[in-house]
């Protein structure tokens, strides 16, 4: 059913993504696509994988942004994936019931067996979060590793999403934002986790942690290029012969 | 937005449907139009046609059009649904008021009132579907219903005009909803581009990322190095002095010439007249297309934020 849940537990697992810590390495992205492409909505079809063009579905793009100018300035890098948001229209245009959001966790999954391919969902997504599959003419997305996070199959310690196990830098947190002593929600409060686009009303789950502000390092080395040349003697000699 | 010749076909085919259909009950019950088989089963069929052309030029953009029958579940929460629903009921409606016109039956009046409004449910709730994206600010906006309710109605006015011209009649309230209605429709049109172009969106690359608290927000590497599903569909751009030439054909075709043609009638002869309705009605058909696809490929996607950085 395409109706939001009326009951629920309560638990709304999602994602703290620290963008202060993220350096754009793609290893989320690159697990993401390896796990799905065995897991729930296997395949994430690639159209034209080895040819100029390669077009495929992912559930999880890393952006790289500057914001603001000059030596206030600040490049960030910036993951982009499925939000599970509270209040999902996404799951309220399908006109066939395969788009849900669970009640017992708030994960929105596709059941791909009723999805008929009318790319509504991902119209009514402002986030971009909905890939088509064009191999399958289904709809697909990110399942915060549904098949893995409850799979008794995995050692406890695997049991979170893909991505989460293999960010080097431990960027991305997963967990309940609805208790309140969950790592994400403490990290949420602790750092000033954001939503993103909250003008657009569809209350996100995941939380973005903001980039620290750099305090100017007192005493830094002046540029390179401003060091006089040595004037005399031998190491003017020597500054010569080596800028040939 | 990518305009896909599928839906546009859709939307403006089923949409001279119900104009079509709302205007032969309607006249109809005012006792303009003859309930003969050939002309008013004709009619009902043309309109039938049109509206089933349109259904199934929409199936066409599915992924999976063998499921489509799915479509109809969730009508609770879905436009789309609704849409799905509505088509449906109206045709043994359509089909109802046609049989009882043609054969004097009771409860015709009835039918055909029933007619008139599944006409414009169905018309509100296709334009419903994409009146409730809020990510799409061109089209998330109370001018979107209205403009394909009328849109719809001079559409089908002039193709009831052509209708009657080709059995040799005509009718001075025919005429005069064909020759009206495009005045009140390039209003309608006029409205909308004055408010998309005027308008703002409230979501920009700052609020898309978060990152407006540091200043301007730019785009510094892309995600991927060649397209994908999200700039395919909705990366769409359409260069605006296109879009202003564009944007000139529809006034004149969907509505100006129409209109001017439609007036023929009044003055004209009746030979003269019926060819003028006969262009009016084509030329109308081909300015809506026009108007369609600008529809889509003007609008844009909040989730080119993320991509260009540009105000969407
Ligand atoms: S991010 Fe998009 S796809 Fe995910 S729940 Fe929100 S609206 Fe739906
Ligand atoms: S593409 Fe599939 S999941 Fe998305 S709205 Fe259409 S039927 Fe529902």
């Amino acid at each position: 059913m395409t109706s939001l849940p009326s009951t629920t537990t309560g638990v709304a697992l999602g994602l703290a993504i620290d963008l202060d810590s993220c350096v754009g390495c793609h290893a989320c992205a690159v697990a993401c696509k390896e796990w799905n492409s065995g897991g729930h909505a296997a395949p994430l079809t690639d159209l034209d994988p080895y040819g100029a063009a390669p077009n495929g579905v992912w559930f999880n793009r890393i952006h790289s942004y500057e914001a603001g100018e000059g030596g206030d300035g600040l490049t960030v890098h910036f993951p982009r994936s499925c939000l599970h948001c509270a209040e999902p229209a996404c799951v309220t245009v399908c006109p066939t019931g395969a788009s849900y959001k669970r009640g017992e966790d708030g994960i929105v999954l596709v059941d791909e067996s009723m999805c008929i391919g009318c790319k509504l969902c991902s119209w009514a997504c402002p986030y971009g979060a909905r890939e088509f599959d064009q191999a399958e003419g289904v709809m697909k997305k990110c399942t915060l590793c549904v098949d893995r996070i409850y799979n008794e199959n995995l050692p406890e310690a695997e049991r979170i999403p893909a991505c989460v196990s293999v960010c080097p830098t431990k960027s991305r947190h997963f967990g309940d934002f609805n208790d309140p002593d969950s790592s994400v929600s403490r990290l949420t409060a602790g750092r000033g986790g954001y939503d993103l686009m909250p003008e657009m009303g569809y209350r996100p789950t995941n939380k973005y942690l903001p980039p620290r502000r750099q305090a100017p390092v007192a005493g830094a080395l002046p540029p390179v290029e401003a060091e006089p040349a040595p004037a005399s003697g031998f190491l003017r000699w020597l500054d010569r012969i080596l800028s040939r | 937005m990518h305009p896909a010749y599928s839906v546009i076909l859709f939307t403006t085919a089923s949409g001279t449907g119900y104009g079509l259909l709302a205007f032969a009950a309607l006249f109809s019950l005012l006792g303009r139009l003859p309930g003969d088989a050939w002309f008013l089963g004709g009619l009902v069929a043309l309109a039938l046609a049109l509206i089933a052309g349109g259904l199934l030029s929409s199936t066409f953009h599915l992924g999976r059009p063998e499921r489509a029958w799915r479509a109809f579940s969730q009508w609770r929460t879905s436009w789309l649904s609704r849409e799905g629903v509505l088509a449906c009921l109206s045709f043994p409606v359509a089909l109802g008021f046609a049989a009882g016109r043609i054969f004097g039956l009771a409860g015709t009046a009835g039918l055909a009132v029933a007619t008139i409004a599944i006409s414009i449910a169905t018309v509100a709730t296709t334009a419903m579907i994409y009146a409730s994206l809020r990510p799409i600010r061109h089209w998330h906006h109370p001018l979107v219903p209205l403009g394909y309710v009328v849109f719809a109605g001079q559409a089908g006015a002039a193709w009831l005009q052509m209708w009657q011209a080709l059995w040799g009649r005509a009718d001075p309230m025919v005429t005069a909803a064909a020759v009206l209605l495009p005045a009140v429709g390039l209003i309608v049109k006029l409205a909308y581009w004055r408010a998309v172009d005027t308008g703002r969106a409230a979501s920009t690359a700052e609020t898309a990322t978060g990152l407006g608290r540091f200043g301007r927000v730019r785009p510094l590497d892309p995600p991927h190095t060649s397209a994908n599903y999200l700039l395919n569909e909705m990366g769409y751009r359409v260069a605006r002095r296109h879009a202003a030439k564009l944007r000139g054909y529809a006034l004149a075709l969907a509505f100006v010439v129409p209109s001017m043609l439609s007036a023929v009638a009044l003055v004209g002869s009746p030979g003269l007249a019926a060819t003028a309705a006969v262009v009016a009605a084509a030329a109308m058909s081909l300015g809506l297309v026009v108007e369609r696809w600008l529809f889509f490929a003007e609008a844009r996607h909040s989730v080119t934020l993320y991509y260009d950085a540009q105000p969407v």
